[in-house]
């Protein structure tokens, strides 16, 4: 008993935090996985054990597309994140001189975060729609004179908004990951004949590796399981893995297989941090 | 010889009002092992800096082996540089790190790690040629930045305070390792410190350096024989400071009032009879004298304190009006220790007068 009263400031740290994980993470997700071996009968769902709603998903190639497409738009996003925030997070690590303006585009960067996420991604409709800033623009200018509908509901539509709304999740770590580079190894690599493309290459590159697989990872799987952005400016073939989802659980009344699209997207997700996991661990041998 | 580094009228400027380096004009001969040396802040890493290619002179040229380089990027200058904090790229082994700048030297890979293996042997660590640099001490990383800068035989090898990131036991090592290195491989070498031992025991000249100016450029025996001012005169070594006035002058010989007695000194320096001077003098070549003892130029007080060093003892004697000097004796003989002089007994120091430093105007030590 005393012993207990002893540890219960530790018990209490430990305790707590296990059994908000054990209760809104580990129990969640093993009922998801069970449903997943459940069938439907209409209108509700039978206990059982069998794998058909996962045959299901890998053979009716209406899922299968889904799932490409989701990875597909996912990877964009990460891509085009990556292409803007690396030069960006260069520039205002190893460029800019004024500490000032360095602190004001680094928090011109997060500030968006306070935004309410339906609000960031109802801009880009407000945008690029017919009615949007852009067709406005084009018609003002003399580009074209009617709105044209080829800007929204699209997946171009879709990375657009994803990246805007993600790139911050690819900054931060790339903008730390460059911090943390002594400013002498560059200054060494140029003393011993790289000239800056060649120092950049050989040494801002690798050991900003793990920067840019946090932020790949962080872009990839907050876009994996996204479903506002393809309902507001996805259209038609916008439809991605989580609105799937979300149609099963909801007017198709198809739990089973929603879970089993769930586990599928768990899955995926935690292959894709393990293995980003993984190559953060050796980057970060020795710096 | 030729000068292989011509530093003209080098200045940097911050601002207005800060300024780095002021009007340097240096030249360092091809071999020579040169050592700026200067408290924080004196603009000797500037200085280094600049001739690296890492900051550019606000004033001035620089010239390398006769080529004008003053605006020429490093990676363009046939200089290599041993940074402070060494400065090797974590993810490369030690291998790779040394090869590192080979390969734009055209050297292809079998020749590269030859090249490598080749100065890890110069340095004494031919098997660490696979390790990451995480994995070695601070002594083998400090070897290894040496390896690595060395291996593409620069025209001037840079160090800036190589030593200052040791352990002490490990600077000494290093202080004669880095010696021998230099006879070995024949590169120019000019090295930064703040370590008056470490310039004194290693360089072949000395540059002092005293607020962004050159104090006092010399071999080291000349700068602590004859340092120029009061300044150097601290900086390397200790020394006692006394004013004085002067009273005669014959035959480069100066007649001195100081600390109430007459102190005669060999001067070359412009004075006249009634100018004020600092008189400085170091504390080993100065001695005690036993009772009955003389010399011509004594000086006398009451001892406030007895430092023991191990090598022997430093004295404190108070000679009035706020003037404490102190004496060094040596303690070559462990059974003759019953003459310590005791806190509180007077005592007379001597001094030769070719020992005394005659620097003009008053005391800023």
């Amino acid at each position: 008993m005393n012993r207990i009263r002893n540890n219960l400031a530790g018990a209490m740290v430990l305790g707590i935090p296990l059994v908000w994980i054990l209760l809104f993470m580990l129990l969640p997700y093993g009922i998801l996985a069970t449903y997943s071996f459940w069938v439907k009968s209409y209108p509700t769902f039978k206990p059982a054990f069998q794998f058909g709603n996962y045959a299901t998903l890998f053979t009716d190639p209406q899922y299968f597309q889904v799932l490409l497409r989701t990875l597909k738009i996912s990877a964009l996003v990460s891509a085009s994140s990556l292409l803007l925030a690396y030069p960006f997070a260069y520039w205002l690590v190893f460029r800019c001189r004024s500490q000032g303006v360095r602190t004001w585009l680094y928090l011109a960067v997060i500030a968006p975060l306070w935004v309410s996420y339906l609000l960031r991604a109802y801009i880009w409709k407000t945008i690029l729609g017919t009615e949007g800033i852009l067709n406005s623009f084009l018609i003002w200018s003399g580009i074209t004179d009617a709105p044209s509908d080829i800007f929204l509901y699209n997946q171009f539509a879709m990375v657009l908004t994803l990246t805007y709304i993600f790139i911050p999740f690819m900054v931060m770590p790339i903008y730390s990951a460059m911090e943390r580079i002594p400013r002498n190894l560059t200054e060494a690599s140029a003393d011993l004949g790289m000239n800056p493309w060649q120092t950049f290459a050989r040494i801002t590159v690798p050991l900003s590796m793990p920067g840019i697989a946090a932020g790949f990872t962080l872009t990839f799987c907050l876009s994996f399981g996204d479903f506002i952005a393809p309902f507001l400016v996805g259209g038609p073939d916008g439809n991605l893995i989580a609105s799937v989802i979300q149609t099963q659980f909801g007017s198709a009344l198809n739990w089973p297989l929603g879970s089993a699209l769930s586990i599928v997207m768990l899955i995926i997700v935690l292959s894709i941090v393990s293995l980003s996991d993984g190559m953060e661990r050796r980057g970060a041998v020795g710096v | 010889m030729a000068a292989i580094i011509a530093l003209e009228r080098i200045s940097k400027h911050y601002s207005k009002t800060i300024i780095g380096v002021d009007d340097v004009t240096l030249s360092v001969e091809d071999g020579e092992f040169v050592t700026l040396l200067g408290p924080s802040g004196c603009g000797k890493s500037t200085l280094l800096r600049m001739i690296g290619g890492f900051e550019a002179p606000t004033h001035g040229r620089i010239h390398l082996a006769g080529r004008d380089v003053t605006w020429e990027p490093p990676y363009r200058r046939e200089v290599n540089m041993v940074f402070q904090d060494y400065a090797l790229f974590p993810h490369m082994t030690v291998g790779e790190n040394i090869a590192y700048g080979l390969k734009m030297g055209g050297a292809d890979r079998a020749t590269a790690r030859r090249k490598a293996a080749e100065a890890l042997d110069l340095v004494g660590l031919p098997e660490k040629i696979d390790q990451k640099p995480h994995q070695l001490s601070g002594g083998q990383r400090q070897r290894i930045a040496l390896a690595r800068a060395i291996v593409r035989r620069p025209k001037v090898l840079l160090l800036d305070e190589p030593l200052s990131a040791l352990d002490a036991r490990m600077r000494d090592q290093m202080r004669m390792e880095l010696k021998h290195l230099h006879e070995k491989v024949g590169i120019t070498f000019i090295m930064v410190t703040h370590d008056q031992e470490e310039a004194l025991t290693m360089s072949d000249r000395i540059v002092v350096m005293e607020q962004g100016r050159v104090a006092q450029d010399g071999r080291p025996q000349d700068i602590y024989d004859n340092p120029a001012s009061p300044y150097v005169a601290n900086f390397i070594g200790t020394t006692n400071f006394l004013s004085a006035t002067v009273q005669s002058l014959a035959d480069g010989l100066a007649g001195f009032a100081a600390a109430g007695t007459r102190i005669d000194a060999p001067t070359d320096r412009a004075l006249r009879v009634g100018d004020t001077v600092t008189l400085g003098f170091r504390p080993e070549k100065a001695r005690l004298l036993a009772p009955g003892q003389d010399a011509s130029t004594c000086l006398e007080g009451p001892i406030t304190e007895v430092i023991y060093y191990g090598l022997g003892l430093r004295i404190a004697v108070d000679l009035g009006a706020g003037q404490t000097v102190f004496v060094d004796t040596l303690l070559p003989d462990t059974l003759i220790r019953s003459d310590i002089p005791k806190p509180g007994s007077s005592a007379r120091i001597a001094i030769e007068p070719h020992n005394i430093f005659v620097f003009p105007e008053g005391v800023h030590p």
